[in-house]
């Protein structure tokens, strides 16, 4: 149907979706639809994936079975007894003796309360199984998304992430628990009576057994247009989640700009496609299952004409065709719950498949196979050795970028917007790796330093300063897990954020919200600060990260990094020279390239580069 | 985390029916559909009984009676009965595909545009996966329960009653201890749903905190990698799991207990009815044809009995999914168009009056009383340290927020006074936080604006000095966002600036517009920006001198109030807490030199 990466609104025949690179719609096209010699590669490791969960519970699955097998039986004595009852019991208790009928309704009362207990047993422990398989799936999802590169997130998509993670493990659920016990009775019941069959007569049997041919075709053509369908429906509920997580987190932005009308019919079109998507699978559905429902009523009709010929010439006796027709129900009517099940199992290998695609990206940043150790403590000294580098091959942002910074050594980082800042700043934190060319700490290669030491060595506050959902505490506790109160209170005073903090309605215990919402920008980046104080880096890397401070907290921000910080190696990038002033080194970026590179006082001595013009145009504004 | 929703799960005690009527409102445009469904359904059930019936004429007549020639209609009859079935169940999952999947979208949209209206105090209040949970999670619960439990409920209720009465009349006494039996099931059938429904609707919360956990540690990769805290982002998300888990297997306990008596009932009662029928029989009360017809009729009773407490707890899961979205689909947006309109504001005079402000829930006003006039034209400044109140203070002109207290007037008329699209018409933000959307340069400039040209565009994109996007791959048409082309700080800073500019609004309210920009790209959007401002009423909050610069007067913000109003100069000279945030004697020319 519609792709969802071309939707086109009704009130907009333009594509407002704009135009994506080709390597990026590459990608796009690698997570949303996945190209015919992929698909054989990602169903089997789909299973693969259903196998893996499920092998750690295989003895509490053969303990499921049997009780299924017990309470079957259980059941099935039910009829079975009732004839006893009739057969035995009642000419007993017509002359009077009610034994046998007391000794057949007690059995019943057995069976009744076996079936019972049973029932309850299973319905807990495949429960309990089912909840395990979630459980494991989730945590695997979610620590291998973790694991993943900044690169990955950038082009997935936050939506996708909630997508893969709450919707596609829900279709898992269903699979779970709707399908799994009504399939484990049909197949005791098909192989059992399948048995019978046989043992009945063998003819009538083979007939019986031959409408598993178009079974099989049924399943066949049903399995191939189910995967269609249903990896479209999972498509278009990912694509319809990322589309609500960007609209509720940027909704200042979408009612002050009016753009609800517009996002009505965005979503609306989208609201469509999954539910074409869903019709499909349903239509698919609803020619399936009674689909194999009517094969069974062909081959009871084949059976009775062959079989009404055969008593007819004597070669059959009346008493097995009946028996025979009455098993034969017993034998097609589960064949539905599998149908059912097969049904479940193919929307589940769909969502699957989408996980397993996720489970099989690799980090494009991998950690080092055997890491070099780093010598502790770190002393923070950095190294860009000829850097390049691109985050696409088309177009080059960093071209031979080489700095060398000694061991804390405060430098400051300036330049255009646009010129390469930040994705410097990437590379030091090691979101990316180059393109050609090192970047090393205390002299070893980045790629070689496994991840952990990594991130302890080196901290890096965005401009952002991305704030957790949770209080205060908690938040500046993120630097350092496990600090004390004390701690966190001491981080927050040195950079000046212990005044505010004590003045929201419950101090550090104050819940800040999604992303921080709960305070200002400038309280937010204190308290990212303060989070970045308490790790204690011996590299630390401030990205803009004073821009929505007033004077006195920048202040007070600067003199926590020349205390507090003073033996610490400092990447400082911002725009306002009054952030930079306390830099022992000043880089100017210029297209990717370090043209200028001094003191401060150098720089603006030699009176002719850019920063001393930079400086010249900055005193003035102070007036 | 969720604060708002357990609030509302409290005060939900409505009876399951109770919000499962309420879907009404969706299901009566597929009346039609659903009646149908409810038809084909039963059609199907009775060819399904009847076909059982016919194989048995067919042995019983024909082929006892070895006529091979009566074989044939008869046996056409079994296939003719057969492939009814098959066509209709073919039909009812059909109506079903239309009925359920058009209540599900239906709801979905009107969900969405609901959510999309309320104020943004609501957005800060609840945590997104909640929302989101509630628009896709929830929703397919209820579209479950329409496409099977809604027609089986129907089917099975019919069939038991039937069933029931045909006992009776077979077996006055018999049938009337069976229909005994089977009381305790409504017992029992009550405190289930009470319970489940409970279980239900607080694994269905915990479903929403665990969206909300990965959405988080989505967007906070960044800070996450940056620490190294993927250890501790997994164990406190392997906390949140093992909760839901916990309160998912809460449920299948409940179930656990339900089913094993649903099970088990009958089967006692089938116990005490052989017991019955035979001692009937034996005492001449009932024919041996009799027992055995009311035997067979009381084993169809079984299946009904064991689907219900599947149909039970879909219907219990689907009444608390209903009441988790009714929660919010009845809450009222606070801001809304007024009851009568004022036509047009005369001027674009900017006032606050006493204007007065508390965040929901908070204990102090964050604005006390501020007295401001901007003038028709006039660019002021906005002031004041870390936390006092700027955002919150620009957020109230284009009714992001509506004002606690006093009164902000555009051309002297009342913002609320004036309906919100002509408002938000007239008032253009540009936020703290650049925000992009999924989509072309061009359209998140114009976020779908109407009448916005191409000319427009590209003067809002001169303004901002954002040309950098003609440079891009696709130039206007390149798409940007969480989907497209990751931007750097200072161009997304810009791209929100021209947004703002873009079909030159009467009212500018820019939130710290540059704090982004170096000094050289913020020097030219200046002067560009003063063209724009030169006819334009305009508040820029400003943190330092050189965005100050831009504006004809500043103002001060203190304590929640006004402290002082002039221009740059007057206050650097006259007011010290003035000089004190804005005038930054360099500490490396006083130090170093
Ligand atoms: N994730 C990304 N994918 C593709 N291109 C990117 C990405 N991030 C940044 N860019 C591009 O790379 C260039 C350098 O971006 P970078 O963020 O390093 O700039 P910057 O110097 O930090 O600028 P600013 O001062 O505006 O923050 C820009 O042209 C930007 O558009
Ligand atoms: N949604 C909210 N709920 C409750 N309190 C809030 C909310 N948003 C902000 N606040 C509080 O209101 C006060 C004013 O916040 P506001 O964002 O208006 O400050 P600001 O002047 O813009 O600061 P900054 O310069 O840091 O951006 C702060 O103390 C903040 O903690
Ligand atoms: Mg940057
Ligand atoms: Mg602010």
């Amino acid at each position: 149907m519609s792709d969802p990466e071309n939707i086109e609104t009704p009130s907009d025949p333009a594509n407002w979706q704009g135009k994506l690179t080709p390597d990026a719609a590459q990608a796009a096209r690698m997570h949303d639809d996945v190209h015919t010699a992929a698909r054989a590669q990602l169903r089997s490791e789909a299973r693969q994936l259903l196998a893996d969960l499920i092998r750690p519970h295989r003895r509490a699955i053969g303990w499921v079975l049997l009780a299924v097998l017990v309470q079957v039986a259980a059941t099935m004595a039910g009829p079975w007894l009732v004839g006893v009852a009739i057969d035995d019991s009642l000419p007993a208790a017509t002359r009077g003796h009610y034994n046998s009928l007391i000794t057949v309704t007690v059995a019943l009362l057995g069976c009744a309360l076996i079936s019972g207990w049973l029932r309850s047993i299973f319905v807990l422990r495949s429960g309990r199984i089912g909840q395990d398989v979630l459980f494991d799936l989730r945590r695997r999802g979610y620590d291998h998304i973790q694991a993943l590169s900044v690169s990955f997130h950038e082009r997935f998509t936050s939506g996708r992430v909630i997508s893969r993670l709450t919707s596609d493990v829900d279709t898992l659920t269903e699979l779970l628990d709707s399908g799994l016990d009504g399939l484990l009775t049909a197949l005791f019941n098909i192989v059992a009576i399948s048995v019978l069959l046989l043992i009945l007569d063998l003819p009538l049997a083979l007939i019986a057994l031959a409408s598993l041919i178009p079974l099989w075709f049924l399943y066949r053509w049903f399995s191939a247009r189910a995967t269609v369908a249903f990896r479209r429906t999972r498509e278009t509920v990912a694509t319809m989640i990322v589309n609500i997580v960007e609209t509720f987190n940027g909704i200042r932005a979408v009612q002050a700009f009016r753009r609800e009308k517009r996002n009505d019919g965005i979503f609306g079109a989208l609201n469509d496609d999954y539910r074409e998507a869903n019709r499909q699978a349903f239509k698919l559905h609803a020619v399936f299952i009674p689909g194999t429902s009517l094969i069974g009523s062909v081959a009871t009709v084949a059976v009775l004409l062959v079989g009404g010929y055969r008593v007819a010439d004597g070669t059959l006796a009346l008493g097995v065709l009946t028996s025979f027709i009455l098993y034969l129900r017993l034998f097609y009517d589960p064949m539905e719950d599998v149908a059912i099940f097969y049904n479940s199992l193919q929307s589940a290998s769909a969502a699957l498949e989408k996980i397993s695609a996720v489970l099989a990206e690799r980090p494009s940043v991998p950690e080092p196979v055997a890491a070099s150790p780093l010598a502790k403590p770190v002393r923070g000294a950095l190294s860009l050795d000829a850097v390049e580098f691109g985050y696409s091959a088309d177009r080059t942002v960093l071209h031979e970028v080489s700095i060398e910074v000694p061991a804390g050594q405060t430098v400051a980082l300036v330049g255009a917007t646009g010129t390469g800042k930040t994705t410097i700043a990437k590379l030091i934190s090691r979101f990316y790796d180059p393109t050609s060319g090192a970047v090393r700490l205390d002299g070893v290669d980045l790629r070689e330093i496994g991840d952990a030491d990594l991130r302890a060595a080196t901290v890096m506050i965005t401009q952002d300063g991305f704030l957790f959902s949770g209080s205060v505490a908690d938040n500046i506790g993120f630097g350092r897990p496990g600090a004390q109160r004390e701690d966190i209170v001491d981080a927050a005073r040195a950079v000046g954020a212990h005044e505010f903090i004590t003045v929201l309605p419950e101090g550090y215990d104050t819940d800040v919200r999604k992303r921080g919402g709960r305070l200002s920008a400038g309280q937010r980046q204190l308290v990212a600060f303060a989070r970045a104080f308490l790790a204690d880096p011996a590299v630390l890397i401030l990205d803009e990260a004073t821009s929505s401070l007033d004077v006195p907290s920048e202040r007070s921000v600067q003199r926590a990094l020349h205390t507090v910080l003073a033996q610490r190696t400092a990447l400082i990038i911002a725009h306002r020279l009054s952030t930079v002033e306390i830099a022992d080194r000043v880089l100017v970026l210029a297209d990717g390239r370090i043209i200028e590179d001094g003191t401060p006082e150098a720089l603006i001595a030699s009176g002719a580069g850019q920063f001393a013009a930079l400086h010249e145009s900055w005193r003035d504004s102070l007036v | 985390m969720t604060a708002p929703a357990d609030d509302a799960a409290n005060a939900a005690e409505v009876s399951a029916l109770t919000s499962l009527l309420r879907l009404r409102a969706w299901t009566r445009p597929h009346r039609k559909a659903i009646i149908v469904m409810i038809v084909s359904a039963s059609g199907a059930m009775l060819a399904q009984s009847l076909v059982p019936l016919i194989v048995g004429a067919i042995v019983d007549g024909p082929i006892r009676h070895h006529d091979t020639s009566a074989l044939w209609p008869l046996a056409g009859l079994a296939l003719a009965f057969g492939v009814a079935e098959a066509a209709l169940f073919f039909i009812r999952r059909y109506a079903m595909a239309r009925a359920a999947l058009g209540i599900e979208t239906d709801m979905r949209r009107d969900l969405f545009a609901h959510l999309q209206r309320l104020p943004v105090s609501f957005h800060d209040q609840w945590p997104s996966g909640q929302l989101l949970s509630r628009l896709t999670t929830d929703l397919s619960t209820i579209r479950r329960f329409v496409g099977f439990a809604v027609v089986f409920l129907i089917a099975n209720t019919a069939a038991t009653v039937i069933v029931l009465v045909l006992l009776v009349h077979i077996h006055a006494v018999l049938g009337l201890l069976v229909l005994l039996a089977m009381t305790p099931l409504a017992v029992f059938t009550r405190t289930f749903e009470l319970r489940y429904s409970r279980e239900a609707r607080f694994a269905q919360d915990l479903t929403g905190d665990l969206a909300t956990s990965v959405e988080e540690s989505a967007l906070g990769i960044r800070v996450i990698k940056s620490y190294g805290r993927r250890p501790q982002m997994l164990a406190a998300f392997t906390r949140d799991a093992q909760r839901l888990r916990g309160a998912e297997l809460t449920k299948i306990r409940t179930l656990a207990r339900f089913w094993a008596l649903l099970e088990g009932l009958p089967q006692l009662i089938l116990a005490g009815v052989a017991f019955g029928g035979v001692y009937a029989v034996a005492h001449h009360s009932m024919t041996l044809g009799q027992f055995v017809a009311f035997l067979t009729l009381y084993l169809r009773l079984v299946w009904p009995i064991i689907t219900l407490g599947w149909l039970l707890a879909l219907t219990q899961e689907a009444a608390s999914a209903a009441r988790r979205i009714f929660e919010v689909i009845d809450t009222e947006s606070s801001i809304l168009d007024p009851a009568e309109p004022v036509a047009a504001e005369r001027g674009t005079t900017l006032r606050f009056e006493d204007v007065r402000f508390r965040y929901e829930g908070a204990q102090d006003d964050v604005l006390r009383g501020i007295e401001l006039e901007v003038a028709a034209g006039e660019t002021m400044a906005l002031v004041g340290g870390v936390g006092s109140g700027k955002t919150t203070l620009t957020a109230l002109v284009g009714r992001l927020y509506d004002v606690t207290g006093g009164r902000v007037l555009i051309g002297g008329v009342d913002v609320r006074d004036l309906r919100l699209d002509q408002l938000r018409h007239a008032v253009s933000t540009a936020f703290e936080e650049a925000t992009l959307f999924s989509a072309s340069v061009r359209e998140n400039l114009s976020l779908g604006r109407a009448g916005i040209s191409d000319d427009d565009v590209t003067e809002a994109i001169e303004v901002a000095q954002a040309e950098f996007v003609y440079g891009l791959p696709f130039g206007l048409d390149t798409r940007i966002g969480e989907q497209g082309m990751s931007l750097s700080g200072g161009q997304r800073q810009r791209l929100a600036l021209a947004r703002a500019v873009l079909g030159r609004p009467r009212v500018l309210v820019l939130d710290d517009p540059l704090s982004a920009l170096d000094v050289h790209t913020e020097a030219q959007v200046e002067s560009a920006l003063r063209r724009v401002l030169a006819g334009t009423t305009a508040l820029v909050v400003a943190h330092r001198p050189s965005t100050v610069l831009l504006a004809d007067r500043v103002a001060l913000l203190a304590d929640g109030r006004i402290a002082a109003v002039g221009t740059h100069q007057e206050l650097l000279a006259g007011v010290p807490e003035y000089r004190n945030l804005l005038a930054q004697t360099s500490e490396y020319e006083t130090t170093k030199r």
